[in-house]
């Protein structure tokens, strides 16, 4: 078995991976890339589409421009890749363990990791659609690489179900390529993607949104004949007498991504309820000198605020490998933080004390959309560290708090920090904070 | 109630700057002037004005490739055309084929279907070694 030994080993080479293989550069130590495809760039290189870019590089760009300039920079800089490899374990001293068509089976050492794997979609199993398993049934994403990387189309006649902006962008790029879309279904009572995805990929064409319904039936037993839709209840169960057919021969099923958990949980590291794993405040995971960013970690919707993520995932490997590492330190005591009201998930799970002089940057999802906010952090007496009123929250949008030391100070001797979301009665005038 | 012909509205345009989706609705006075109500910000009359008076489009797909690494090429327009074109522009697109090797910011196709606009290559797509 070959081996291999690396300061920081990154798992995945898509928008994660380069941004954080890229400031692992600059700060002195060598990264190396471990991509299971046969070339860089992640799911960007099938999101043809405009709209990536606009704080990481000030322009819009689409998803393969994107990628592209962080690989030319990535390659630039000389940064060690393996492709067409496939990570198959982790162990807690950070041996890494892969297979590839020329070397076989291989073990790398690294001194620090960072997982970078991305998400994965959920599929029909995971959303219980009763009926046959004929062929015709995809995820988008899945759609997606057919139809913009490998030239294929999976069908002629939709029906996409799921109103996210991967949903609604698949239902304009099938119209284009001459497809008959014949309606977005999405099972919450609004939609869940960009009003300008809306606009631009279905009122455009025409296309019809049909919002609180859901696929209950799936007909045809080669080859997808046609879906019954039905009108849902707020439990989401279908009520009866509300059943439309639609014919169609394909069905896309945008219902959500999660992240990649099997290395990460593979390898022993807690996973939070909501997804990813748990993670400080430096990103790092459960297990020492292992770091999450990225869609493993939490699933963004915007690749611009991955990058970002990613980059600081990479400065904190570097400072683990130069610090804690070499010095064998023991991290001090962690200050737990909860999603409370109105909020889905929030990350970090975890603050050290140590870290306390530091930015803290929050991220976090509400649970339902709400107009005339206040976002708030407290202490579990009750103390609050941070306010914030805004106009409107939605489940779609990731939200970012960045915590200045020197304006919001955190008591070193809390031990738990509650960030919640909570109507305000007065209307919000002149404290309305718009990014 | 009032028909939309009494109430002078022409046209209902859904703002898309940002999330709050504000309805903008253009509105023909006697006099024959256009009127827009609804915006809440000069970004949202700015956009209900382009979309009233010259709606624009980005358009991206892809182009078939010739010894290509891969067989299709994503390419977008550099900057927005008429809404109006999007078909033509689509046609032509379908009928071409390029051939690799090809490089992110190469013009494939100049002034698209007449517009002041080119389709440029997405990414680099490099000729397929067997």
């Amino acid at each position: 078995m070959k081996q291999y030994e690396t300061d920081v080993a990154i798992i995945g080479g898509g928008a994660a991976g380069l941004a954080s293989a890229i400031e692992i550069k600059k700060g002195g130590l060598e990264p190396l890339i471990l991509e299971r495809d046969v070339e860089l760039g992640g799911i960007l290189l099938q999101c043809i589409h405009a709209g990536f870019g606009l704080t990481e590089f000030n322009t819009e760009l689409t998803g393969p421009e994107y990628a592209q300039k962080f690989i030319n920079n990535a390659l630039e800089k000389q940064i060690a890749y393996k492709l067409d490899t496939m990570v198959i374990e982790i162990t807690q001293d950070k041996k890494i363990y892969a297979v590839n068509n020329e070397e076989g089976l291989i073990e790398i050492q690294a001194k620090a990791i960072i997982l970078a794997m991305g998400c994965r979609e959920r599929t029909r199993g995971a959303i219980n659609i009763p009926g046959f398993r004929p062929s015709g049934i995809y995820t988008a994403g899945q759609a997606q690489r057919f139809v913009n990387i490998e030239g294929y189309l999976p069908g002629r006649t939709y029906v996409i179900l799921g109103s996210g902006d991967i949903g609604m962008i698949m239902a304009r790029r099938l119209t284009w390529e001459g497809c008959n879309v014949k309606a977005v279904v999405e099972i919450q009572p609004y939609v869940s993607g960009l009003i300008r995805n809306q606009v631009q990929c279905l009122e455009d064409y025409g296309i019809p949104l049909i919002t609180g319904f859901t696929v209950t039936k799936i007909h045809g037993k080669d080859r997808l004949k046609g879906v019954t839709v039905s009108k849902v209840d707020r439990n989401f169960d279908r009520i009866i007498g509300t059943d439309r057919f639609f014919e169609c021969d394909t069905l896309l099923l945008s219902v959500g991504l999660i992240p990649e958990n099997e290395l990460t949980l593979q390898a022993g590291a807690e996973i939070s309820s909501m997804g990813g794993p748990i993670v400080d405040n430096n990103l790092e995971t459960t297990l020492e000198g292992v770091f999450a960013c990225g869609n493993v970690l939490q699933v963004h919707d915007l690749v611009d605020l991955v990058s970002a993520e990613a980059k600081r995932a990479g400065q904190n490997a570097v400072k683990y490998v130069n610090e804690r590492y070499k010095k064998k330190m023991e991290k001090k005591g962690q200050i737990i933080c909860i999603a409370g009201e109105n909020v889905n998930y929030v990350k970090p799970d975890r603050i050290n004390i140590s870290d306390l002089d530091e930015e803290i940057i929050f991220t976090f999802r509400v649970k339902k959309p709400d107009r005339r906010i206040q976002v708030q952090i407290k202490d579990e007496t009750n103390r609050e560290i941070y306010k914030r009123k805004k106009r409107y929250v939605i489940p779609s949008e990731m939200i970012e708090l960045k915590l200045n030391p020197e304006k919001y100070e955190i008591d070193p001797t809390c031990s738990q920090l509650v960030l919640e979301v909570i109507p305000v009665k007065e209307p919000l005038i002149d404290e309305e904070e718009e990014e | 109630m009032q028909s939309c012909e009494d109430s002078g509205v022409i046209k209902t345009i859904r703002c898309i700057v940002c999330p709050t989706g504000c309805e903008i609705e253009v509105k023909e006075k006697p006099d024959g002037e256009v009127e827009f109500e609804g915006y809440t910000c000069k970004r949202g009359l700015d956009y209900a004005k382009q979309e009233f008076y010259e709606p624009k489009r980005v358009l991206t797909t892809t182009i078939r490739v010739e010894n290509g690494f891969l067989p299709l090429v994503p390419v977008r327009v550099d900057k927005a055309i008429a809404k109006a074109k999007l078909n033509d522009a689509l046609d032509i697109i379908a009928n071409t084929i390029i051939k690799a090797p090809i490089k992110m910011g190469d013009i494939l196709i100049e002034n698209i279907a007449g517009e002041d606009a080119n389709i440029i290559a997405s990414r680099d797509l490099p000729i397929l070694e067997e």
